[in-house]
């Protein structure tokens, strides 16, 4: 070989070697490698089926979580209604959570998305990879069948044993890819279900924890955001209805009586 | 020469380009002894350069033994070290 002094390079080459001079029949050796590729070739496909199951468990969480973001919404806009703005409040904090959560869930579900394409694309020419082989060694045992070719096999072989190596290389780590993938999707679908963000989705007392009230700090603008933006919004869509909430102008609207959960103008509730 | 990157498939390289390919490789080896990361991947995503913009590649039935057998492209920096340390990508 012409001065390939790199060692990084020829480490891989001379494990290649070692593998095949282990081989005592190059046919029988084809044969079984050619079973072998089969198998793993299964063994990658199962394994991004498996990657499709985790994702769309994924997709199907983050569906849940959208749901529970729009009812929250309603629900701060119908308390808000009601004049009750601590509840309106509280629900749109929820709703900040649960979108933070949602985002990343996203994240996580478009992350394996683009993975399992490109495993498919993998999959694909391993199989053809797998095909050629077959084809090839066939026609290798059929050309040297005697036993005087047997020196002469063994050199043609190392191609195809090199081949078979690589291949039996590449299906390894794509099944490893798909598990690796599989299981942090069932990492974060497991934390999900154990409830993680169940708290998130219920609308009540709330414990005012340490935890709770860093959020806020964060959360509060936000929701302050949100809460003009609604009052803005239900006090222009009411045409006046709803007297509590005319001003969006923050201390304007502190004053509005908000301990009577259904105002009348008219006295028609009592 | 046929260059083979593991688990893409194999290339025909010239002849010509060997002492840059050896150039490449020692930079790869430098990096994984001084267990620089960063330094590892620019130096191997170089070497790989090498030889896909160098070499036109071969069929999948075109099963030539090569002449250098380099690791896979997705190789990560402690694969890479194990190569000199452990039992490497393939194990006995």
């Amino acid at each position: 070989m012409p001065g390939l002094g790199g060692r990084f390079s020829t480490v891989v080459k001379a494990k290649v070697s070692k593998l095949l001079d282990r081989a005592e029949d190059p046919a029988e050796t084809l044969d079984y490698g050619y079973q072998k590729q089969l198998e793993s070739l299964q063994n990658v496909k199962k394994g991004i089926a498996d990657v499709v199951t985790a994702k769309k468990r994924l997709q199907m969480q983050s569906d849940k979580l959208e749901q529970s973001v729009v009812k929250l919404d309603t629900q701060a806009r119908q308390a808000l209604a009601a004049g009750q703005e601590d509840l309106a409040r509280q629900a749109l904090e929820r709703k900040q959570g649960l979108q933070a959560e949602l985002q990343s869930l996203d994240t996580q579900v478009a992350q394996l998305e683009d993975q399992q394409t490109k495993l498919v694309e993998s999959e694909k020419k391993l199989r053809a990879k797998v095909e050629a082989f077959r084809t090839k060694k066939e026609v290798i045992k059929a050309q040297y069948s005697a036993a005087e070719a047997q020196v002469r096999i063994s050199e043609a072989a190392t191609g195809v044993g090199e081949q078979m190596a690589d291949v039996g290389l590449a299906m390894q780590r794509a099944v490893d890819k798909t598990e690796n993938m599989k299981a942090r999707a069932d990492a974060v679908a497991e934390l999900e279900a154990a409830g993680t963000f169940e708290d998130l989705t219920q609308l009540g007392e709330g414990g005012d924890d340490i935890d709770r009230q860093l959020k806020e700090l964060t959360t509060g603008v936000n929701v302050d955001d949100e809460l003009s933006k609604m009052k803005a919004e239900l006090g222009a869509g009411s045409g006046g209805d709803a007297p509590q909430l005319a001003q969006a102008d923050a201390p304007a609207a502190e004053e509005a009586p908000a301990e009577t959960p259904a105002p009348t103008e008219e006295g028609q509730g009592s | 020469m046929i260059v083979r990157i593991a688990t893409e498939g194999q290339y025909n390289v010239d002849d010509a380009v060997t002492d840059q390919l050896n150039e490449a490789d020692n930079k790869v080896v430098e990096a994984v002894d001084a267990g620089d990361a960063a330094g590892f991947q620019s130096a191997y995503d170089a070497l790989l350069a090498i030889v896909r913009d160098n070499g036109t590649e071969l069929g999948d039935d075109d099963l030539a033994e090569s002449g250098l057998i380099l690791p896979p492209p997705d190789l990560t920096f402690e694969e890479a070290s194990e190569q000199f340390t452990g039992e490497g990508l393939m194990p006995d």
